[in-house]
């Protein structure tokens, strides 16, 4: 199937040499890369946050009508980001898609990287990260619980349970690549990968053993992902905000993040394609199948997005009317037309199957998407809550330049834990890829040791 | 099993809507707006009492006053056919109060006395609390505060001063209904008399636009205050159920 894309044939031993190259050969482009990304990180994000936690959350834009800015907009974004990755990947797994195996990987690793930006925004979120650890049960001198009622709390265990099934998940899956790419390094790496590949060996056990236990995870991580947005979306949905206070919002989160995680792949995708050399692997059928995934879900997306408009206007309050008119019309309005531009209209592209299999536009659009998704979790918390009940007490929130620079930052800090990781995980599935090739001639001679030790025969 | 009685016992104890009613007191205020000038007197007072921090005229420009009662102006018509009505708004202190759950370290409770009370050490600053409030009246510490002298040497010993990352409320004065359970116990008497406590905004209120007291003692003024027609709560329609009745003002203009 995947070679009706592109006819070159691929052999067992090649996807070795490439995935392993990926890893041992790095080229000058990649540190200047790293070291940017680094200093952005240090410059936007370290440093910011170090000021406000010495000075406290004054240094953001928030006030008093509008408590929540920012902080808990890229908390949001990055939650949904994460949303694809583990989530597609277990889909397409117990669906049995092979398109799924060149491409789960950096998938994964996208869920495992925006999770732990997304637990660093709580932390710079919060007024005092320091006593974070309260909202966790655990046995202490306090001889205080968490308060199990409240949303937050369960967005403490979603997000913590979350991200320890990703990291199984993702580490579980890569076990035999490490034992490939452990065969095949020296010094140090293979020091690393005898540590990382746990001894493995390659046997049938492990192998019925690993499928199982990978079948089993993927079908607990599903209703996971689902519970996670829908959870956090109830941080929104059971205030009594104007606007906010609506059944609508878990599904309206589950399909948002998915949404932008389904287009972040696309992104990654697309940098994985061109700057680590996979374009053997990553092809015109997974950006394709990918683009339909997309037009879906902004479909989807755009009903939701609807049927909220008609909620808050059909409630006939005058609360809810003015948030709707606030959001619509009010200051924000450029931004929110901006979004139903990138988020609803634009996708609207991807009905031509050229436009699907065509590298450069499905990455702008999935940028575009992004930008848009971004802008709905901004809107959601800065245009309802500076618009309750009281008008007295209504106010404007407006983001400061730290607030503006952290959420700079946290991207930063997202592409340096990927750049990390590309270097470290083979970021294409070695032994899956192999399974969608033909099955080789049986070659005896002493040159073929990349088959061997995977046993993918 | 004896475990899980005793937890259904405690659960329907506790879920049972209004099992504060047999508290030893809920304490209550009626604020008349007919009486209410507007003077502010209770604002300048609360902040004296609380050592509520003066935020300076940057930080209220930005909409980050600390006011733990306000009083809230609506303007009505143009000028010069123009009337100003006014509120004060303070905590609510309500009964099913919607920052109480949200609150994921449980900072924010219902204390014995129907309190909605906030305790500073154990905030982390989610202020989700303020999201969910739809009054509005909960103040965050968004920098540390100072008191320039001599306004430190004003400052109440009684009431601690809050952190950077902390949110805070109008408590109803609770350091003074301490201090009343405290002198009624010395004085072997087992209940605080109507009138012996009054939080500092109803204390300077001069014309008596605001009583305080327990609504569970029915010869309290605050019962008798709170069974006038006039009585009503903000925002009845979303189920808070306050302990802070507003007493109507009676509009001569209406026809």
């Amino acid at each position: 199937m995947l070679m009706s894309a592109e006819p070159r044939e691929i052999s067992f031993a090649e996807v070795n040499d490439d995935v392993v190259r990926s890893l041992v050969v790095t080229g000058r482009g990649y540190y200047v890369t790293l070291a940017t990304s680094v200093a952005v990180m240090f410059a936007c994000f370290l440093f910011p946050w170090s000021f406000q936690l010495y000075y406290g959350l004054g240094a953001s834009g928030i006030n008093h009508p509008g408590v929540w800015g920012t902080y808990l907009a890229s908390f949001i974004f990055w939650i949904g980001l994460s949303h694809s990755g583990t989530l597609l990947s277990c889909v397409l797994h117990i669906t049995n898609s092979s398109w799924r195996k060149a491409m789960y990987r950096s998938a994964e690793a996208m869920t495992l990287f925006s999770l732990l930006v997304a637990a660093t925004m709580v932390m710079v979120h919060v007024g005092r990260p320091w006593f974070i650890h309260w909202t966790v049960p655990y046995p202490n001198q306090m001889e205080m619980w968490p308060n199990f009622r409240s949303p937050l709390m369960f967005d403490v265990m979603a997000v913590t349970t979350y991200l320890t099934g990703s990291t199984i998940f993702i580490y579980m899956g890569t076990i035999p690549d490490f034992a490939a790419v452990r065969d095949r390094t020296a010094g140090w790496r293979h020091n690393m990968y005898v540590l990382l590949s746990l001894g493995w060996r390659g046997t049938d056990t492990e192998w019925h053993r690993l499928h199982w236990a990978y079948t089993f995870l993927a079908v607990l991580i599903v209703p996971l992902a689902v519970s996670v947005h829908s959870i956090v979306s109830w941080d929104f949905a059971l205030s009594i905000v104007p606007a906010l206070h609506q059944t609508i919002f878990a599904p309206y989160f589950v399909v948002g993040a998915i949404y932008s995680g389904t287009a972040g792949i696309v992104t990654v995708m697309f940098m994985l394609r061109k700057y680590m050399g996979f374009g053997h692997y990553i092809t015109k059928l997974h950006f394709d199948n990918l683009g339909k995934l997309l037009l879906v879900l902004s479909l989807l997306w755009t009903y939701i997005n609807v049927v909220e408009l008609f909620t808050g206007w059909y409630s006939g309050a005058s609360t809810e009317y003015e948030a709707l008119g606030y959001r619509l019309f009010g200051f924000y309005a450029p931004l929110y037309w901006e979004m139903i531009l990138f988020c609803a209209v634009a996708p609207l592209i991807l009905i031509s199957k050229r436009f699907r299999t065509s590298f450069v536009p499905m990455l702008v659009l999935s940028i575009l998407i992004n930008i848009g998704m971004y802008t709905e979790r901004f809107l959601i918390v800065a245009t309802s809550l500076p618009r309750q009940y009281l008008p007295d007490a209504w106010g404007h929130y407006i983001p400061s330049m730290v607030e503006i620079s952290i959420m700079v930052g946290s991207l930063a800090m997202f592409v340096t834990l990927f750049l990390l990781f590309v270097k470290i995980f083979p970021s294409v599935s070695i032994y899956e890829v192999k399974e969608t090739f033909p099955e080789p001639e049986p070659d005896d001679s002493p040159g073929s040791a990349a088959v061997s030790d995977n046993g993918v025969t | 099993m004896s475990f899980i009685s005793d937890f259904r016992a405690k659960w329907q104890e506790y879920r049972r809507p209004g099992y504060y009613e047999e508290f030893d007191y809920a304490w209550t205020m009626t604020v008349d707006l007919d009486r209410c000038t507007g003077c502010g007197a209770c604002v300048t007072a609360c902040q004296a009492e609380n050592n509520t921090p003066i935020v300076g005229e940057d930080a209220y420009a930005k909409g980050r006053q600390m006011q733990w009662i306000r009083i809230e102006r609506y303007w009505e018509g143009e000028f010069p056919d123009i009337k100003l009505r006014f509120i004060p708004m303070l905590c609510q202190q309500c009964d099913a109060a919607p920052c109480e759950t949200v609150c994921p370290v449980s900072a924010t409770y219902h204390n014995q006395d129907g309190l909605n009370a906030q305790v500073y050490n154990r905030c982390i600053g989610t202020r989700s609390c303020a999201v969910y409030c739809p009054y509005e009246v909960r103040y965050f510490n968004y920098n540390n505060h100072h008191w320039d002298s001599p306004l430190d040497q004003q400052l109440n010993p009684d009431v601690s001063v809050r952190e950077k990352g902390v949110m805070e409320k109008c408590t109803f004065c609770i350091q003074r209904i301490r201090q009343a359970k405290d002198h009624a116990k010395d004085d072997n008497r087992r209940r605080v008399r109507d009138g012996e406590v009054q939080p500092a905004c109803v204390q300077t209120c001069s014309s008596e636009a605001l009583v305080f007291g327990n609504r569970l003692d029915p010869e309290s003024q605050v019962s008798a205050s709170m069974n006038d027609p006039r009585a009503y709560h903000v925002l009845e329609e979303l189920n808070t159920d306050p302990s802070v009745v507003y007493l109507k003002k009676v509009d001569a203009n209406v026809g």
